[in-house]
Order: C-alpha cells, then sequence, then structure tokens
C-alpha cells in the first residue's frame, strides 16, 4: 500500500460525494427499470423516477404471460451445450496441437488460429441457409451447433497442456496408456482451471448471443432470453411494465453468475491485457 | 511437447490426430471457412425477395455496393459510431478506476457498482435504455422539469431526432461497455509498483505530474487493449440499434450501421441474400483492415512496453 500522506478531512468528503454521484449515474439505466417492474401497471408513468407503488405481480406476468421462464429454460439449454461442446472439442483439438507430433501439425494449426480473424458477422448470411437447408430453424441444435468447437478454447487448451511436463506422458507411455487413457486420468484433471475458466467464457457469451437467435427463431417456444426480450418489446407500449420486468428477469441470472464467479472472471478478462 | 521423433512415428500419430481434430475441423469447416468462401460467391448474386433463384451480377456487384449511397452512408454512420463510443468510454473508464483506485474504506462496494453493467447482455442493457429515452413511456420523457429543459425529449424523443439518435445509441453502448473497461483499467492500475508513484511523490511531483508522466504512460498496454476492443465491437454493434431505433429515423437511415445494414429487418436489403453476403464480405473486409492495424500496433509497442 502506498505510504499516502493522510487526506485532509474535506478532501475525502469530496471524494466520496463524487464517487457516491458517479455510482448514481452508473446504475441510473438500471435503477429506473427495476422501479418500473415494481409498479403496478398504470402508475407507471406518475412519478417515473420514484419508487411510490410496489407490486410483484408484474414480474410473475412476465415470467408466465411475457414467456420469460421460457425463453430463460431455452437460453440455458443452448449456453450448456455451446459450453460442454466447446469444452469438449477444444480439449480433443488442444490434445492433438501439443501431445502429438505428425505431418502438417503447423499448417493445420495456421488454419485453425486464422479463423479467429473471421468476425461471426461476416459468416452468418450464409449460416443462416446452411442451417435452413439441414432443417434446423427453430431448433437447439440450429442455435447451438454452430458454435460447438472455437479456435480461441482449442488454443486456451494447447497453451495449458504445453505447460505439462513432458515426463507425465512418457511415464504414461511406458505403463502402456493410450491417448485417450492418458488425457481423461491425467491430462485433463491437470488443466481443470484453464478449463474451468473456458467453460465460464463460453456460457457467459453464448448466453449472451443476440444475432444468431434473431436470425434463426421465428418460433416463439425457441427464443433464447435475448431474442424474446426483443420479441416482448412489441409490447412495449401497450404494456412496457411488464418488458421492463421481463428486462430485469432476464438480467438475473448473469448478475448471479458473476457474483458466483467474480474472481474467475475478473482474471480471465485482464489476463490479455495487463499480461500482454 | 512430444520429443522429436522419426518420420515414421510421425506419420503413425496422424491418424490419432486427426480423430482427435475431427471434430472441430467439421465445425469450424461448416460454419467458419466454407461461409465466408460460400459469401464471396453468394455476394456476385442479385436473389429474389424469398432468397431464392440467385443469379450471378458479376464481381461488379462489389464495386456497385461500395459505391451505393447505402452502403457509404452505412460506414460513415459506423465510424461516427465508433469515434464517439471509443474516445469517451476509455476516458471514463479510466476517469471512474482512477476514482475507485485510491484505498479508501467502502470502495469495494463502488468497485462492484462500477463493473456491474458487465452483467448486462446487449438486449438487457438496450430496453434498460429505451426505458429511458423513449417518449411516450420513458421515464426521462416523463418528467415535467426535464422536459422543460431538454424539449427533444417528449417531442420528438432522443431517439426519434436525427440530430440526436446515433449519440443516443452511442451513449447506451459506451454505458454497456463501461464495467469492462472499469474492470480493465482497474487491473493494469493495480500492476503499477506503489515505488514509482511515492519516488516521484518524494521528488516534488504533483499529483497531476504523475498521472501524466507515469499512470498513464505504464497504462499504455493496458489501453491499447482497451481501444482495441472497443473499436471492434463498435464496427459489429448491432443489438442496441435494432433494439431502440431499427436503423431509423427515417429518412436518411440515420443510425444503420454495416452491421444494422447487413442484417437488420428494417435494411432496404434485408431480402435480398445476395445483397447481404456482398455487405457481410465488405464488412469482413473492413474488420480485418482494422486487425491488421491493430497487430501493427502491439507490435510496436512490444518496443517500449509490456513484460
Amino acid at each position: 500500500m502506498a505510504a499516502e500522506r493522510a487526506p485532509e478531512g474535506i478532501r475525502l468528503v469530496g471524494r466520496y460525494t463524487l464517487l457516491c454521484i458517479v455510482a448514481f449515474v452508473v446504475l441510473f439505466p438500471a435503477y429506473t427499470t427495476v422501479i418500473g417492474a415494481l409498479k403496478p401497471s398504470g402508475k407507471l408513468l406518475d412519478n417515473p423516477l420514484l419508487p411510490d407503488a410496489f407490486t410483484l405481480d408484474v414480474l410473475q406476468q412476465a415470467w408466465t404471460d411475457g414467456r420469460l421462464g421460457r425463453y430463460l429454460f431455452n437460453s440455458f439449454v443452448v449456453a450448456a451445450i455451446i459450453t460442454v461442446c466447446q469444452v469438449v472439442t477444444s480439449v480433443l483439438s488442444g490434445y492433438a496441437f501439443s501431445m502429438l507430433d505428425y505431418p502438417g501439425r503447423g499448417a493445420l494449426f495456421v488454419l485453425f488460429l486464422s479463423t479467429m480473424l473471421v468476425p461471426l458477422e461476416a459468416t452468418l448470411v450464409v449460416n443462416r441457409r446452411t442451417v435452413g437447408d439441414l432443417g434446423w430453424l427453430n431448433t437447439y441444435q440450429g442455435l447451438a451447433i454452430p458454435f460447438a468447437a472455437t479456435a480461441f478454447g482449442t488454443f486456451l487448451v494447447r497453451q495449458a497442456f504445453l505447460g505439462l511436463p513432458s515426463e507425465l506422458r512418457d511415464a504414461a507411455r511406458i505403463d502402456g496408456a493410450g491417448h485417450l487413457t492418458f488425457l481423461r486420468h491425467v491430462a485433463v484433471p491437470l488443466v481443470r482451471p484453464t478449463l474451468g475458466a473456458l467453460g465460464l467464457f463460453s456460457f457467459l457469451s453464448s448466453w449472451n448471443q443476440y444475432l444468431w437467435p434473431n436470425l434463426i427463431t421465428t418460433d416463439d417456444d425457441m427464443n433464447t432470453v435475448q431474442s424474446g426480450l426483443n420479441a416482448l418489446r412489441q409490447a412495449s407500449l401497450q404494456s412496457p411494465n411488464l418488458v421492463m420486468a421481463g428486462t430485469v428477469i432476464a438480467a438475473v441470472p448473469i448478475v448471479i453468475v458473476l457474483l458466483v464467479f467474480q474472481k474467475a472472471l475478473v482474471r480471465g478478462l485482464t489476463a490479455g491485457a495487463v499480461k500482454g | 511437447m512430444a520429443s522429436r521423433s522419426s518420420a515414421r512415428q510421425r506419420w503413425r500419430q496422424l491418424p490419432a490426430a486427426l480423430a482427435l481434430l475431427a471434430p472441430s475441423l467439421i465445425v469450424l469447416g461448416t460454419f467458419v471457412i466454407y461461409p465466408l468462401v460460400k459469401a464471396v460467391v453468394l455476394g456476385q448474386q442479385r436473389c429474389d425477395a424469398n432468397g431464392l433463384n440467385c443469379r450471378s451480377n458479376g464481381w461488379d456487384q462489389y464495386w456497385d455496393a461500395l459505391r451505393s449511397v447505402q452502403f457509404q452512408n452505412a460506414l460513415w454512420v459506423t465510424v461516427k459510431f465508433a469515434l464517439f463510443t471509443v474516445p469517451l468510454g476509455l476516458v471514463l473508464g479510466v476517469g471512474l478506476a482512477m476514482l475507485a483506485h485510491k484505498t479508501l474504506s467502502g470502495v469495494g462496494v463502488f468497485r462492484t457498482i462500477f463493473s456491474s453493467t458487465v452483467a448486462t447482455s446487449v438486449a438487457v442493457a438496450s430496453l434498460m435504455w429505451f426505458f429511458l429515452l423513449q417518449p411516450d413511456v420513458g421515464s426521462l420523457a416523463n418528467v415535467g422539469w426535464l422536459n422543460e429543459i431538454f424539449p427533444t425529449l417528449k417531442r420528438p424523443g432522443l431517439l426519434r431526432d436525427s440530430g440526436t439518435a446515433l449519440w443516443s445509441v452511442a451513449l447506451s453502448s459506451v454505458w454497456a461497455s463501461l464495467g469492462f473497461t472499469f474492470i480493465l483499467v482497474t487491473a493494469g492500475l493495480q500492476s503499477i509498483p506503489d515505488d514509482l508513484h511515492e519516488a516521484a511523490a518524494i521528488d516534488g511531483a504533483t499529483g497531476t505530474t504523475r498521472f501524466w508522466k507515469i499512470t498513464l504512460p505504464l497504462l499504455g498496454p493496458t489501453l491499447l487493449f482497451v481501444v482495441i476492443v472497443l473499436t471492434t465491437r463498435a464496427f459489429q454493434a448491432y443489438g442496441e440499434i435494432d433494439l431502440l431505433t431499427d436503423g431509423g429515423p427515417q429518412p436518411g437511415d440515420t443510425t444503420t450501421t454495416l452491421t444494422y445494414l447487413t442484417y437488420g429487418s428494417n435494411s432496404i436489403i434485408a431480402s435480398d441474400d445476395g445483397l447481404r453476403a456482398t455487405t457481410a464480405v465488405l464488412l469482413f473486409g473492413v474488420l480485418l483492415v482494422l486487425s491488421m492495424v491493430q497487430l501493427r500496433l502491439v507490435g510496436r509497442r512490444v518496443h517500449y512496453g509490456g513484460d
């Protein structure tokens, strides 16, 4: 800690005042939505900035009539499929790029890495057609399978495997363990922290996807939370409270995930930035 | 890493390697590489209203699209959007991080609040701003005294006035990214050793001097990373535009960015997969140029920064 000179009382008050004002401004958009969601219909616009009425009815209505329950379920299924697939495919390909030596490895690795340069936005027009041809519009597989593998995950797991001592593989080979046995019983348990970080990242980014679910979902039963909010938005002028309540419900799961995994997430976010 | 092995041993490992790579290769091949190649081909074609019966228009379609008013407008809107969101997001992120960096009791609460917007998806953040700014049901537009100061809030509404719509959307985007920027800059600040500041303070450097001469230069790598991420986000911005303005207000497509032009349901090319592929490929080109510039910048940084 810095050996700062003791701040004078006035400067301290000034700093806290400034912190409070800024905190108020940062929270303001969320604040107005939350108090709006807790007001009964019709009372919304009397005092839009004050929590002067309270009910849980609108939240309940958003859950059932607004179908937030269904949307959350869909998002959860899709994010879970993507997370599991990304971790598994990354482990397999990460292993192939670190523990095996074969002709063409370098070229294949460059091919993998180059897919990181292709932005999602460049591919979705064609992917929409592909998924349509496969008959996967309005299905979980349509929402999830295009994201079942990532070069980023492969790269991450490869780095973790490269950090393992090579004696491990040699010892396992002498004991007669094949690649899959070694992978399952030795390599994967040792890189568990990396896989956890990858899983968290996969889950959050697939949960937050907006464009793709909107492109391939026309059946309201298959909307994720994000595309479901877009569908619910049609009601925003007739029953604004309902849409506000839907917005609040949609935000809750990620708030919980972030509170639980706060430390891991900050580590993950800053890994690329500070260390360079 | 496998130790250097003979050519025969290497060939023997090939089948196992291909089997392990197969799932990733199939997915990346089908949903990243094939669509990119196919988009380049499809981008020469015009399709009917159902996206079918695409006929080749030749490579000229790319030139026609580049020269079209719609594309140039969308590119300009995107650039304006980036020029607003990137510097403002950076300055606010550094400001908040500096403000919450001092060791004060209770500063943890403020750190949590300042990082809180990472918890919002683009849909959640945009709807929050929708209910702030929308003229009929929005909170700000229905506060009497605020309306008297800023009549635009109610008539026509910040999101419907072609002078303010883009900046309002951009502001919501800055807000949504603020938590992310704050977390990164805070981590950057924490990695600066305290003794540097102490030594400078003993030599008589004021707080302002220390900020410009020590803090900012040492934050360099972090700030560069923030700029890269914010710029990429700005060029890919879609959800906030779809939810807040639908690319409008019309006429003029005031908030139609490149991504909205390609994918938006209100876009002028929404029903023509050929033209959408054209703009998707051009968007890819723009982002590729951007990545190259970023790579050069990051490469140069190694000379005087980083570990």
